[in-house]
This record gives C-alpha cells, structure tokens and sequence, in this order.
C-alpha cells in the first residue's frame, strides 16, 4: 500500500519508493535515484513522474525540474526500450568509438537523442562511461558491453531484439 | 565485462582479491575481510588516524590530499551527526579502476567506510556511484546486504556495541557532482552545483555535518593498510607518496588495463612494459596522464615516476591514475577539440569563465577543425584557456583550461599547420558527428 | 562581533568580524564590483568579478565570499585583478547579444558599467552566439535568455526574498537557464509562464536587460526620462517609488516605475502595485474638464471658471440658507495630509459643519487613544525589518502590505526575528512564524479578552487552548516586542490588545490600513468627531483659531442616512468612491448638491451634480503618512493637462465661496491681521503664526496654492506632527507620533465602528486599480493559472 494514492508507478516501485524517502536523514536525498528508478519504470521522467515525485518528497514540482534537467541521464521524452549509449570521448576515440557511432547510426538508421520508428532503439552519443581500458564500449540502458567491434555491434542489435539482452534495472 | 591484467611489476594490494570471487561475502572473509575494522574497533580512532598517516595515503581521486590528515581535520566534538562519504562517481575521462574496484571487491570499499567512520566518530557512510554504473550499484547493494545479514553493519556491529550504517545512492549523470561538495549537493537531492568553500567539508558538509569525502579506491585502500601498517605501506610507494596505486592504461596500447603498480613506478615502463607498448609497433605521440584533465605530456617526457610530486614537477599531474597513450596517428587538434567537448558538455555552468570559456573554446576549436581557422585562434583559445585557469569557481575550470594550455603550447606548430592546411594526424570525427554531438 | 583590523589598498580599515570583504569595502567607499552579489541574499560566487588578491593566498579570492580577518591585507584593484575582470566580461560579451541599441537596460546595465570601466571592448569573438526565443512570462515579466548573464540574483529575490520560489535555474553549462515555475507543456498556451505575486524584484534584480517589464519595454531610453521619487498611492507602507516621466503634448507621461535607488523606506523592496500600477494616470478615460450637470441631466464640460463659481455659489447659498450642518464632506485615503488638513479646516471653518469624514481602512481613533500618554510605543515600518520579535494579529500584509511582508520575511531569514502569527487564515507569513496560532473565525475579540486576563475567552479564540497559553507566554517572554495589527482588530478588542502590549517592556506598535494615506487622513481629522491629532471637539485649545462647531458631525454612514431623509443639502466628496464603497442608493442623493473632485466617472462621480478633475498622488506635492506614522514627501511626476490638484481646488472652492483665505491658508505676510498688537508673552492677538514660522526660521509662504503654507501650520497645530523639514525635504521619511492627548478621550466603546476594510488583492486597488490597465492584466493573468497550485509548498515531513 503505497504512500501517495493513485501512483502511477508500480507496487513494487511505489513500496520501494516509500522506503527510499525514509532511509536518508533528509527525505530530499532520494530526489535523485527516485528520479533514476522512475524513468527505469515509465521510460521518461514525465509531467507525472515530477508531480508524483514532488509530492512524495515534498517539493516543488519547479524544484524537481531544476534538479532533473541537470542530469544527463534523466530525459523527459521517451527513448526506445533499448537506449544505445556509445562513448566517444578520448579513450574510446582513439579506439574507434566514432566508428561504432556511425555503425549503429547506420545500423539502426537513426541519429544522436533518435528512436527507432519500432521503438525498439535509440542511440545516444554519451561523454565516458568509465570502460577506458576497454575501450571502444557502449551501454545498452545500463548493460555495458566492450572491446567493440561493428560486427561485434550488429551481434548485440539482434540478441537484444530476440530479447536476450540483460537488461539490468 | 571488463577484462582483469595483470603484470609482474604489479604490486597487488588493493587489487589482491581481484578476480577471486570476492564481492561474496563469504570469500571475502576468507581473504582476510572485515579483520581489520574490528582491529580498528579495538584500538580507537586515534590508531586509526596515525596509522592512515603513517601510510602516507594520499587521495587516489585525483587531488592527492594525504588521507590521514584529512580524517583529522574532522572536529571531534560535533552538534550535527559526522558521515562518511564514499566518492565513487568515477567520471574523469581515461579513468576505470573504481569499476573494477566494485566489481571485484565492494566490500574493502564497505569496510573502509566503517574504518573511516570510526576514526572521525560517524556511524553513518554513503557510497555514491555514478548512475551509469548501476550494475556495480547492484554488486554493492548486495555486499551492504550481505553485510548487514552477517551483523557487520547495523547495531552492534560484530558485537562490539559499535553502530554502522551504510546508504548506497545513484547518481544520474554529470560529471560534475565528482567534485566533492557537488556530490554533497546531489546527495542531498539538487543540482550538482558545488558549495562555497570555506565552509571545508570535514567542519560543513553532508547536511551541514562534519563530513569526510574520500574516492572509493582511497577508502578501499584503509583495510590493507590497517592489516600491514601504515609504514610498511608507506615503504611500498616514493617518497610522500605512500602505497600502490589502480593505473588504468588506455588508448594506443596493446594491453591497456588496471594494474596495480607502486608509487613513483616509471610512466616510460608503464606504457612500454606493462601496458606492452604502442598499439600495432605505432610511434609514441602524446601521453595524457592522469585522466583528460592533466597536461599532456610528450614522449620525451615520460621519463618520470608516477607520483603526486614527480608528475607536478613534470608539468602535470598524477590525477586519477588514467593513463591514455596516444600514437602518431592521432590529431592533436582533433583531440583538444574533444577533450574540451566533454568539458563544455559538463560545466555546471554555475561561473562564467568555465560556463564561457568552455563554450568558447568548443566553438574556437570546432570551427577550426572543420577548416575555418584563423592564426589568431590559437592565441585566442591560449588566452581564453590562461583567463579561466584559477578564475572559475571550482576545479572544473582549471581542468578544462589546463589540458587546453598544455595542448596549444606544446602542439602549437600542429594547431598552425591546421589552419593553414596542413594537418597532422588522421582525423576521425566526421563534421557531420560534431553537428550532431550534444 | 568584535571588530577585526585589515588593509585595504593601502588604507587601514575596521569592520566587526565575521563582514564579507565587498560589503567592508563598500562601507569604505571601495567598490568591488560584482554580478552576482547582492546584499541580503545567499552568496552565488558566480560571477568571479569580486575577485581581489589577498596576501598569502594563492589565488585571486573572491571577495563577497572572503569574511575579514584580522591583519588580512587586500588589493581591490591592480593590473592582475583588471584582466581577471576583462577576461571574465570577455567570456560573457562571448554570448551575450549586443544588442544594446534597443535593450531596456542599455544606459542602466550593469553589465554595460563594467564593460566600458575594463576596456573589455575589444571583441575577438568569432563564433555563433546561442539564441533563444524571448518569453513572456506574465503580463510583467519577459525573459530574454541570450542577455541573461545568469547571475542568480532574480532565483533568490523570488525564493528567499518573496518567499514564492517561482523562478529556478534549468539545464547546465552553457544552456543553463532560468526557469518559470509553469513549464509550456503545462500551460494552456504551450508558453512558459510565472505563477506568482508579479512583483517584479527578479527585473529589479537584474543587472541586465534579461528581465524586463511588461509596461515599459521598449517605450523609451532611460535617459529619455526624469526620474522623480515619491510615495506609492496603492497601499499602506508607502513605499518610495522612482516614476520615470517622458514628456508629452498634453503634460508628461508616466513611462516607468521603479525602485530605482532603494534610498527608501522600502529599502530594496517594490511590489507590482508600486512598480506598474502607475498606468491609472495615463487612462484614457480619465476626465480633463470640469463638468457640470445641466438641467436637462446631462453633464456638460464647461471652464474651470464656470465650474468654481458654481460650486462657490451653491455651497455659499446651501450653507447660508439650510446651515452648515446640513452639508456633508467626505475625504480621501490617497490625497496628501496638507489636502486632507485643508479640506477639514475647510469644512469646519468656511461650510461650519463637522460632517465630515473617509473611508476608514483600519481604527486608527482607538489606536490614539488606546496609546495616548505614552510615548515611543509605535513602530516605524523600518522597526519592521529589524525588530527581535513580531507579533502579527490579524491581517494578511503579504497581501496587504507587500513592504511589510518583505520586511518581516527579511527580518526573520537575515536578523533572526522570531515572527509570531495570530490569524483566523493560513495567511502566507505563517511560513516565516516561529509560532502560529490558527485563531477560530472572527476570535480577534476573544484573543485580545484573553490577552488582556480573561483566561474564559481562550476557547473561543482557538480550539487548542494549551497552543493559546504557551503562545500568549512565549510572547511576554519577548523584550522589544513589535505588535503589528491587522485592521481586524477594532474598538474595544484593539484597546485590550493595546493594553496588554504596554505591559510588556519595550513593546511597540503598528496598526496595518490599506492606502498611501489611510493614516494621514486620520492623522489629519477627517473625523466628524475628532480634530487633527485625534483632538477632542470640545474643550480644545490648540484649533481654537478654527472658531469649529462643538458638536460632532455626522458619520460617513450618517451622512447618507441624511441624505436619505432629505436633510443633506450638499455632499462634496474629494477622491473617494463612498457610493460604490458603501453600497449607496444612487436615489439618496437625489436631492443633494453634489460635487465630486475625481479623475474617473466612479459610481459617485456619475451622480454628481459638478466634477471636477482632480490630479492624483503622482501629480502634486505634499506629504503623506503612512500606516506605522511614517511621514514622507510626495513630489510631482506626471502632468496632465485639464486637471488640478484637490488643494488647489479647495482653495478656488473657498475663496468663490467668499471665505477669508489668509485665515484658511496662512500665507503671505501677517496672515492672521492684527500684526501690530503683539504685546509680549500676554499677547493673545498676535500672528501666532507669524511668529512660529520666525521662531521655527521659516518665512511666509506666497502662494495660497504652495501645500506648504497648510503644512506649516500643520506643524504648529498637530499634536504629534513635530517634524523636521530637512528630513522631509531630503525625502527621507520620518516617524511621527500622534497619540491623542490624555484628556477628554472619546469614550472608545461608545463610538461606531466604522472600520471597511478595503480588501484589496495583490491585483486590486479599490476604484482607482479599476483603472490601472495593468492591474486587470494581472487579474485576467491570474484567472489563467493552471489548476494545480504549483506555487504551493506541501509540508515537508522532515
């Protein structure tokens, strides 16, 4: 039984939510990974999402939104079910992260912050991910997969639209 | 799932449990885990504060502050309660080895919080991941688990009357909330903005607590060197750098990875022995040491150790252990360009010169790269870069001026060359990519 | 704090410790400059243009972040701290869009200062510059992103100073931006919008053209204008505000009002009324000639001339013929105190009647009196801001008084003020209050019975009488109280307030009514029953010049109950609405002689029988007191062809009337006659004006029309009105203290209570804000709002 009436989440995240805000010694630290856990579930931190979020906490809804519009990682448009981040920055460039850039672009036929017209994907050029020594690498939402090559690249695409991906939330 | 290395030079102490099923709690154990914070239980904070400084530990974050002063530099007494925060936000480009530092072994981080806790008289630690790190935040989130079901965190903590807890917590993204007061800012639930200094962190920090922030590779060093004594670790490093440190060498390499190498290990022997030299028999061009932030050095300048003191008078920094090795094939232009897109892409935004400066000298070099330079923009980007360094309001400024500086000078002929047609170097990113990058 | 020793360029200064370096400097006379910081609000650090160096620091510091230190030696200007600043406006010239020619900053910009002070002129800038669109935020807010040099002062105006938080900062880096609290996708337009006060401290914030306002954008250059400083008309607090006046072929025009160098009483504080609800002024329906009704019904214009000998005559023939007392005389809440001393003596001495009175916003006759004997014991607005501790019973200043607010909300974030709140409402201030007491509906009266030792009435002020019992302890247990009280509390209910208070030491007051000139007008005896001073009719010395009736007029309510009845055979109504105020019958006045002086066909102007237009509070000299007895100047902005000042028009009125003007208006040489009969101390006959004026090195006034030749003699007759002149003349405002004398008190419960509060909104400003274009804009902004109360805080649980 949730705290707020009428989530819109699920049980399991609405309990966990109702947790999340008793655990810190200010209610306002799970502002963040509420947020994170949130678009995990909806896809999107949505008008919803914010309003709901506020009041669990607390908070202006302004509030929420100066605090997710900071954060890379939290988007307030849906993306695909798989987002495709691939890192360019200085060790994967060197490595040829570019590369795969331009392969998955052409591979899915979309552009940087695109989704697939399915769906299924969306591509997202991302700054480093912390996988420099194995290098070039991208996550696929939260899965990191490295020492890339595009063929390589084109086995990941298909083992995550035969849903075989881990997919890790 | 990252490879582990390894190499003969490697001395193995905070990586000693690498690849051994660790993060289980059980084998943790085995390996000698959790001995040492009830050692630290038994003899008191202020062994554990001398033992840090006799480690001559310095901050493997990058700023290479000694830890065991700045666990001292905590008040004893306090109104508000003391926490210990755990820096795992890993950000800096070229840098890895918190990664594999959480997926081998989360709980010597774990135990290193409680000792840290211990010595400054908190019973409460965070341990804050960066939010791309979430399958590591999982392997952590069960060690805490783990821990707690053995009674090793909670009340009465292995029966010793003694409270510990410990909050796992995601970022979302930004490369800023690395700073420390900005990961206190982000913690609280903002805007990773960083706090006005002083107040330092160890009197004002986390909820307005006395709080000690360490990098997660810092705090997993405390076990090893309460169990060996901080001199013995001492003896390990160079001079004023005690111990080992997690140098994760990437780019041009042929076996780039984490190792474990002393303090004041050779950057030369590095790179040609246990990184096994320049990719596919390439020439060495360039060495960013120590994440994107350092200076870049030139291959004539890698005679030196890797440590705090020996990289400063090199002209850079140490940083945080990330080593990217750049062959001649690589655009010196090409690379600036990029180094200052990711510093542009993650100021805060919060100062001007860094909001401006970083913006500024995006712009300068894309134009440039794509062809429409101008001899004059090399002088500009050197004053732009020069007008930043110190100016901004935290580090962030410095880190992207300072690369910038040492790129422009040393490389000058390169960036002039460019403009005026001639490019060194093969360059990689499409125009195309630089109109579509955020 | 102790003070700390340090050297500034060179020169040897002493702050308490704990100072930040830019405000010891400033108080020195050594300018810092700096974006970012602004006194009284949180420290940003942003802008870095504070920068200064500091012996043994590494680095440049900067300075509104650097607190004083003993021996600490500092250099604010040097060739290194110089190019600091030149690069750091370099960086923002980068960006920003030079676009100065047409920006509503440009000859105002901070920006623009500093620029030209270190030569940052030079650009070298090659690149595109980052453009958005502008937004309007509200009918007085616009946001130009790319001017915006994000310097974080309008986020804290609208969070910490206004307490609405209405304005954040979005994004990062470089396509940071400052953010409106309704989000487009949320709005019924799809444009971002501000829901909150509209007060305008984010623009007045900005140190550039990034915000800018609705009624002035683009409508003139800054040096296009004359900036004249004086009171706001709209409510209580009488706020300073700055008017920009540009001339026109019909006189000249208000274009802008501002707080443009916060010398005020207000100090940094402008509400939306006092910054934009200047508009009134420039309607165009205001009237600019005298009319008068002609037997046919119909109001024709006629020449000022036709129109006073008019008046002159009915009012000479109605007095003469149905007597004084059947004439009645109704003043107003926004003239000035001379106009409303004037139209009293007026009234009393050429119509011989004491049927005269205003429209009463708050009983200012019980506070005199409930205070008469004492001293010191009330409370100038700026105690407001400083005061250790408030209690607030009743009213809503947020509303009602924004200065008020400001200052209480700035009291308790940056002095430590404990703020107490008594009120029937959740009003907003209860977010500021140490202590609030949720009073049950109309329980002022039991509050203050139990206040003053009735410990029976507690249950029916609150529900919770052990919340009533440590609140009444832990206000006695405050030194230096400051009892602010909201018009709610009245007569008998005040007194009791009133009298607890005095038993509590050190303990001051201040009673909140609703316009610029509530309390002058009280002040001032526009009372049937009261002389100037709260002066008794009967037994008084000091107005026995006047030669007044002893008997007490007629009421405001008495007025039109005579009306009624038949046996009103004039009203003269000067800047007041009573007909719609009151609800009148229009038919009642069907047999009276009404003139009206107004600058609107008002519901009461449409009945009258001649209207004169009147120029407002913008438009003539004088002064005004405001709520706390604050006395200000009011100067002279606007002009208006076709209209005259109320002063001028009593003065016309009164001499067409045939009444002896040196003895109204004392101007001139010997104004009283018998200048040759002074004979030492007995004399009784001399021109004890005359003589007061040398005593007090005044000299005569020439003119009938010169308010001052009033204002002297409001200065030698009023009790309490003692004022400085220099005071008044340099515009500085000057607490004044005018509690009835002791003796012959009208007893406080036998009298009527006759109290209306005005009600008035953030957006309403009685009859007159019916005529601010700008007002009704806001009304209609605010009927847009979304539903969800975005503004609202939900109690945190922590």
């Amino acid at each position: 039984m949730s705290e707020i009436a009428n989530t819109i989440f699920s049980p399991e995240l609405a309990a966990r939510f109702d947790k999340l805000v008793t655990i810190y010694p200010l209610r306002r630290s799970a502002l963040v990974p509420m947020l994170l856990y949130a678009q995990d579930e909806v896809g999107y931190v949505s008008d919803a999402v914010i309003a709901e979020i506020a009041e669990r906490i607390g908070l202006l809804e302004l509030d929420v939104r100066n605090v997710l519009s900071y954060y890379s990682m939290l988007r307030t448009k849906p993306a695909g079910k798989y987002n495709v981040q691939v890192c360019t920055n200085i060790s994967c460039m060197l490595r040829g992260g570019y590369e795969i850039l331009d392969h998955c672009k052409h591979k899915l036929g979309i552009g940087h912050k695109e989704t697939t017209s399915d769906g299924v994907f969306s591509l997202e050029e991302v700054e480093c991910i912390g996988a420099c020594c194995w290098a070039p690498a991208i996550q696929i939402n939260y899965d990191f997969h490295d020492d890339l090559t595009p063929e390589k690249v084109d086995v990941l695409f298909q083992m995550y639209r035969d849903g075989q991906g881990k997919d890790v939330k | 799932m990252p490879t582990l290395v390894s190499h003969p030079d490697e001395v193995k102490v905070v990586s000693r449990r690498f690849g051994q099923g660790a993060a289980d709690i059980d084998k943790y154990v085995e390996l000698d885990g959790y001995k040492a914070v009830q050692e630290a239980i038994a003899k008191g904070p202020e062994w554990i504060i001398n033992e840090m400084k006799a480690s001559g530990l310095r901050g493997r974050g990058g700023a290479g502050f000694p830890t065991g002063m700045k666990w001292s530099f905590v008040p004893k007494q306090s109104e508000k309660p003391k926490y210990v925060l755990v820096n795992g936000d890993e950000s800096e480009p070229g840098t890895c080895k918190d990664h594999v530092l959480f997926l081998h072994d989360p709980h010597s981080v774990i135990e290193g919080t409680m000792i840290a806790g211990l010595a400054i008289g908190s019973k409460l630690g965070f341990i804050y991941l960066r939010g791309e790190y979430r399958y590591l935040l999982k392997i952590v989130e069960k060690a805490v688990a783990d821990a707690y079901a053995k009674g090793f965190l909670g009340k009465n903590i292995f029966g010793t009357g003694v409270d510990f807890d410990v909050i796992t917590q995601t970022g979302a993204g930004a490369y800023e909330v690395g700073e420390e007061s900005a990961l206190m800012e982000s913690l609280e639930g903002k805007r990773g903005v960083p706090r006005i200094k002083p107040p330092f962190p160890a009197v004002v920090g986390l909820y307005g607590g006395p709080t000690v922030i360490n990098n997660a590779e810092t705090i997993a060093n405390a076990p090893h060197i309460l169990l060996m004594g901080g001199e013995a670790y001492a003896k390990l490093g160079s001079e004023r750098n005690g111990g080992t440190r997690l140098f994760g060498i990437s780019g041009h390499v042929e076996r780039p990875g984490v190792y474990e190498l002393p303090m004041g290990y050779s950057l030369r022997k590095a790179i040609y022995d246990v990184a096994g030299g320049i990719k596919d028999g390439k020439k060495l061009k360039a060495i960013v040491p120590g994440g994107s932030s350092c200076p870049v050095m030139l291959p004539e300048e890698i005679d030196v150790g890797l440590d705090f003191d020996q990289m400063g008078k090199a002209g850079t920094m140490l940083g945080s252990g990330g080593i990217v090795v750049l062959d001649e094939t690589v655009s010196i232009v090409e690379f600036a360009l990029r180094t200052i897109a990711f510093y542009q892409h993650e100021s805060c935004g919060w100062c001007i010169p860094c909001r401006e400066g970083t913006d500024w000298i995006k712009k300068t070099l894309t134009r440039v790269y794509n062809g429409g330079g101008n001899k004059k923009d090399v002088d500009n980007v050197q004053y732009l870069a020069e007008n930043m360094l110190g100016r901004t309001f935290c580090p962030l400024g410095d880190a992207a001026a300072m690369p910038t500086i040492a790129f422009v000078k040393k490389f000058r002929k390169e960036f002039e060359d460019y403009i005026a047609g001639n490019k060194a170097g093969t360059p990689i990113i499409t125009v195309e990519q630089l109109v579509g990058a955020h | 704090m102790p003070d700390v020793k340090f050297t500034v360029d060179g020169k040897q200064l002493t702050a308490p410790a704990g100072t930040f370096l830019i405000e010891a400097c400033k108080t020195n006379g050594i300018e810092v400059p700096a974006f970012c910081y602004y006194p009284g609000i949180s420290l940003k650090a942003a802008c870095r243009m504070c920068v200064v160096r500091i012996e043994k620091m590494p680095k440049l510091q900067t300075a509104c972040t650097t607190p004083v230190s003993e021996g600490m030696v500092v250099q604010t200007e040097t060739p290194e701290i110089a190019q600091a600043r030149k690069a750091t406006l370099q960086l923002l010239l980068g960006n920003h869009p030079l676009d100065c020619p047409v920006c509503d900053a440009g000859g105002e910009c901070e920006l623009q200062d500093m620029t030209f002070k270190y030569g940052a002129a030079e650009s070298f800038y090659a690149e595109p510059k980052h453009h958005r669109e502008e937004q309007k935020w509200s009918p007085v807010v616009y946001y130009d992103r790319p001017r915006c040099i994000l310097c974080y002062r309008c986020i804290s105006m609208c969070g910490e100073g206004m307490d609405v938080f209405a304005l954040g900062i979005q994004a990062r880096g470089s396509s940071s931006v400052i953010a409106p609290n309704v989000p487009a996708q949320m709005s019924p337009d799809d444009l971002a919008h501000v829901d909150c006060e509209q007060c305008g401290m984010c623009i007045d914030a900005c140190p550039v053209g990034a915000l800018t306002s609705g009624t002035y954008r683009y409508k003139t250059r800054p040096w296009e204008m004359n900036h004249v400083s004086t009171v706001c008309t709209h409510c209580g607090d009488g706020c300073k505000t700055t008017l920009g006046v540009r001339s026109t072929s019909d006189g000249s025009e208000i274009v802008r009002g501002d707080n443009r160098d916060k010398s005020g009483i207000n100090n940094d504080f402008l509400c939306n009324k006092g910054r934009y609800a200047f508009d009134f002024a420039n309607n165009e329906t205001r009237i600019t000639q005298p009319l008068v009704r002609q037997p046919n019904g119909e109001l024709k214009p006629v020449s000022w001339e036709t129109a006073f000998d008019h008046v002159g005559k009915k009012l000479r023939e109605l007095r003469d013929t149905r007597g004084g007392k059947s004439i009645g005389v109704i003043g107003s809440n926004r003239t000035t105190n001379e106009e409303a001393y004037l139209l009293q003596k007026f009234a009393r001495t050429v119509l011989g009647t004491n049927n005269i009175d205003h429209h009463r916003t708050a009983d200012y006759v019980s506070f005199a009196q409930s205070l008469a004997g004492n001293t010191d014991r009330t409370a100038s607005l700026r105690d407001t801001l400083t005061a250790s501790a408030i209690l607030l019973v009743g009213g809503d200043p947020t509303i009602q008084a924004p200065g008020t607010a400001w200052n209480i909300r700035t009291n308790v974030r940056n002095h430590r003020g404990r703020l107490y709140v008594a009120n029937s409402a959740e009003i907003k201030l209860r977010r500021q209050a140490k202590s609030f007491l949720h009073l049950a509906p109309f329980g002022y009266s039991a509050l203050a019975s139990y206040f003053a030792g009735d410990a029976a009435a507690g249950s029916e002020a609150v529900g919770d009488t052990d919340a009533l019992t440590t609140f009444r302890e832990a206000i006695k247990a405050e030194e230096n109280l400051l009892i602010l009280i909201g018009s709610e509390l009245r007569g008998k209910d005040l007194k009791k307030l009133i009298d607890f208070g005095l038993t509590l030491p050190g303990a001051k007051f201040a009673l909140i009514s609703d316009y610029a000139n509530s309390r002058g007008a009280a002040d001032m005896g526009l009372l049937p029953d009261l002389l100037p001073g709260y002066t008794p009719l009967a037994g008084n010395t000091t107005f026995a010049e006047y030669n007044t009736p002893a008997a007490p007029g007629l009421d405001m309510i008495e007025i039109f109950e005579a009306a009624e009845r038949g046996d009103l055979s004039a009203l003269y109504v000067v800047g007041s609405n009573p007909v719609s105020r009151y609800g009148i019958d229009p038919a009642s006045l069907k047999d009276t002689f009404v003139v009206v002086q107004d600058m609107f066909l008002t519901e009461t102007a449409v009945l009258a029988d001649v209207i004169l237009p009147a120029a407002n509070l913008y438009e003539k000299s004088g002064s005004v007191t405001n709520s706390y007895g604050d006395l200000q100047l009011v100067s002279k902005a606007g002009d208006r062809a076709g209209v005259r000042t109320d002063f001028e028009m009593i003065v016309r009125i009164a001499d067409k009337m045939g009444a002896n003007m040196r003895e109204l208006i004392p101007f001139g040489k010997g104004t009283r006659a018998d200048m040759g009969q002074s004979r030492g101390v007995h004399s009784g006959e001399a021109d004890r004006h005359a003589v007061w004026l040398a005593a007090n090195n005044m000299e005569p006034k020439l003119s009938p029309f010169d308010p001052f030749a009033i204002l002297d003699e409001i200065q030698r007759l009023v009790p309490g009105y003692n004022l400085l002149r220099l005071q008044l003349l340099s515009g500085n405002d000057q607490h004044l203290q005018p509690a009835a004398s002791s003796n012959g008190l009208v007893q406080i419960g036998s009298r009527r209570d006759l109290v209306l509060p005005a009600n008035d909104t953030l957006f309403t400003s009685g009859t007159l804000g019916r005529y601010s274009t700008m007002l009704s804009d806001l009304q209609h902004n605010e009927s847009l709002r979304p539903p969800t109360g975005l503004t609202q805080i939900q109690p945190a649980a922590d």
